[in-house]
């Protein structure tokens, strides 16, 4: 028996629009009289026809996806959204059938697509354990096996017989996960349930997920967050519109992905909200090495050059001030760095330039963070775009030890580095 | 390529758990799957049976208030005012055995009917035999059904005590085949329509009107005997008219039995729990897609 414990082979999944019905059989009529006219269908959202690999009245959600996963790896799943992860993920669970090909698997999957599914407001947080449990496939004997176990992750013992829509919402979330996770499956697979609770609480996720793979469990796991991913996963799989465009060591995924999807995003400095004299446009933003490349990610620990591109439309400007601000993915501010703090300003700018701010050791840990820009002079806002630009932070060797990925779990949003010793 | 050549075998030789494909046996209910969530049923049951009823004063006791408020209206309303006919059968007890008997059949209907809708959000994120939850319905409502049934037989004991003539009869054994009749043809039909409703929210409201409808179809209300003529022929091609009537005779002593009745409604019920199969098995692969 090989090694292999989930074989997918030439999945597909279409999805067909017009013929699945509208809801109402007065709107199925109206659809089929206007294809009898030879009318476009009316109930097709606008915008809808750029959507996806799209064949005729057929979307195809996924298109002959083959891959296998070993017993024991993490294999992490990215692509923009609508690229069919959640697809594959929803056959995987059995949630709905593909169209053509077969998922293979050995051994209990259980997946958690959502924490908190079948959760009843009225029942005790008791109940409510064993319902979650038992909907997740497991048996009674196994929820009271662990029952203690699961009270005490969700640090909920004090309520565990009060109904939980008495409950907090953060109390909430942690009875659902730590239900799912004490599932013990030998697959699991995890769609984006990190993108709930706080910072704290993902990292409890993440850590807990980890600890399944160690155990010679195997994960599959879907994520919008490169650092998660970066964390987790040793192979990762890209989806673009339903088709598997690449599939390989994290690193290089993770790296193919941000360059394809950095191509969209100079746009949202020059077609935002803003505010400011006018006097001056903040117009594109990217990152460069030392030796001038132009760099997807920042590394954590490692310098990077931020360049801000600009429009000048002023010949007197005298004394600029750029400032940055970097934000957690939920927009919470992390750090604002305007150039007077180092007391550089610019003057005489040509119409069209860049600044550049060269940091020496990037201090954020792994993840997605957003950049957002203003520029003042003498104490006058020239530009501040409503508009954030996406950052992605990757980790190598930060603390120079040649391991880099144990760690990230429980070191923050900030990376510190210092020399250590004892004295007596 | 030798090294290929052994891994692809070694591939095919593997024992796979699970193999998820493009179709399914539409006959097959995959009932060791349903037998293996056992757990789960009752704890839906349970559920069902608990929350309901949570935030109200008299929590279980609406069991017994339901059929009981029903019998009222219809002794007042079909017996008093209207004068209809019951067989010479107390009024009282001939419309409770109608009611109690035809309760579990429309409950277990509307309830079953609602099963893919109103499960949409836990369907959509997580796989479990998703006949589970209409056979913890069935279970349910066999709960309620038994409290009403036993608060009826203490209703034909006060009756009897106060001097009613009543003829409970050797029919009563098949009380069980009744049940599981009734069962049958409510989840039957009960996931056709819940199948069907994935596509065509209208026949959510249909079920409720035709519901109410097929119990004037029954002899609820009226008895065989006093229907028009012109009319008999579609009581008789109602199945539930044979469960009816012989639960009323069993236990009244009044109304017809035939066991060829009976058989037609078992057949009747055979039907539309292979129909309802198929359905289910078509409709369960992809209704995520539709809802």
């Amino acid at each position: 028996m090989s090694n292999t414990v989930i074989s997918i082979e030439n999945l597909s999944k279409a999805y067909r629009l017009g013929q699945i019905g509208t809801g109402t059989l007065s709107r199925d009529i109206n659809v089929w009289w206007a294809k009898a006219r030879g009318k476009p269908n009316p109930m097709l959202k606008i915008g809808e026809k750029e959507h996806g690999n799209r064949d005729g009245e057929t979307i195809w959600a996924l298109k002959d996806v083959n891959f296998t996963v070993e017993r024991g790896k993490a294999l992490g799943i990215i692509g923009r959204n609508g690229a069919g992860k959640s697809t594959l993920l929803k056959i995987l669970s059995r949630v709905t059938a593909p169209t053509s090909g077969h998922a293979r698997v050995k051994g209990r999957i259980a997946s958690l697509l959502e924490v908190g599914t079948g959760f009843h407001p009225d029942l005790t947080g008791r109940e409510n354990i064993y319902l979650n449990g038992a909907i997740l496939g497991m048996t009674k004997q196994e929820v009271r096996r662990k029952l203690d176990e699961i009270v005490a992750f969700a640090e909920i013992a004090q309520f565990l017989d009060t109904p939980v829509k008495r409950y907090s919402s953060g109390m909430y979330v942690r009875l659902a996960f730590a239900v799912a996770a004490h599932l013990d499956p030998e697959i699991l697979v995890v769609d984006e349930v990190l993108a709930v609770g706080d910072a704290g609480f993902q990292k409890k996720c993440l850590g807990k997920m980890g600890d399944v793979t160690k155990e010679g469990r195997t994960v599959l796991f879907v994520s919008h967050n490169m650092g998660a991913i970066q964390n987790l996963c040793s192979r990762v799989l890209l989806f673009d519109r339903g088709e598997l465009a690449l599939t390989g060591e994290t690193r290089n995924v993770v790296d193919h992905y941000l360059k394809t999807s950095y191509q969209d995003q100079t746009i949202d400095l020059n077609n935002c909200r803003r505010s400011g004299s006018g006097d001056l446009h903040v117009t594109s933003f990217h990152l460069e090495s030392l030796d001038g490349q132009k760099q997807m990610s920042a590394v954590s620990g490692e310098p990077v050059i931020f360049v801000i591109g600009y429009e000048n439309y002023s010949k007197t400007l005298r004394k600029v001030s750029v400032g940055f601000s970097i934000h957690t993915s939920n927009e919470v501010s992390l750090s604002i760095y305007y150039s007077h703090y180092s007391n550089f300003y610019f003057d005489d700018l040509s119409p069209h330039g860049e600044f550049r701010c060269m940091i020496p050791e990037f201090p954020f840990s792994p993840g997605n963070y957003l950049v957002g820009f203003r520029v003042i002079a003498n104490g006058i806002e020239l530009d501040w775009p409503k508009a954030f630009i996406p950052l992605t932070v990757v980790m190598e060797d930060f603390y120079g030890v040649g391991n880099f990925n144990n760690f990230v779990v429980n070191s923050g949003q900030i990376l510190l580095k210092g020399i250590w010793n004892s004295s007596k | 390529m030798h090294i290929d050549t052994d891994s692809r075998i070694e591939h095919l030789q593997d024992r796979w758990d699970l193999d998820i494909g493009p179709s399914r046996n539409l006959l097959d209910l995959r009932l060791g799957e349903l037998w293996r969530a056992r757990d789960l049923i009752l704890l839906f049951v349970r559920r069902d049976f608990v929350a309901v009823y949570k935030q109200t004063i008299l929590g279980p006791l609406w069991y017994l208030i339901q059929p009981l408020l029903t019998t009222i209206i219809f002794t007042f309303i079909f017996g008093s005012v209207a004068k209809l006919p019951t067989d010479g059968l107390p009024q009282f007890l001939f419309y409770m055995s109608g009611t109690v008997i035809w309760t579990y059949f429309a409950s277990c209907l509307t309830m079953t009917s609602d099963t893919f809708i109103s499960n949409a959000n836990l369907f959509g994120k997580v796989y479990f035999p998703r006949l589970a939850v209409p056979v913890s319905i069935l279970i349910t409502n066999l709960i309620a059904f038994a409290i009403q049934f036993a608060f009826f037989l203490a209703f034909m004991g006060y009756f009897v005590l106060h001097g009613s003539v009543l003829h409970p009869n050797e029919w009563m054994l098949l009380t069980p085949v009744l049940i599981l009749l009734m069962a049958g043809l409510g989840l039957g039909l009960g996931i056709i329509v819940s199948s069907l409703t994935t596509k065509y929210r209208d026949l959510r409201f249909l079920v409720q009107f035709g519901v109410t409808l097929l119990m004037y179809a029954t002899p609820v209300i009226l008895p065989i005997s006093s229907f028009p003529k012109r009319f008999l022929w579609i009581i008789q091609a109602n199945p539930m008219t044979p469960i009816v009537e012989t639960f009323r005779y069993a236990f009244l002593g009044a109304g017809t039995v035939s066991l060829p009745d009976l058989a037609y409604s078992f057949g009747f019920m055979l039907v539309v729990l292979c129909i309802g199969t198929v359905i289910f098995n078509r409709v369960e692969a992809t209704f995520m897609d539709t809802v």
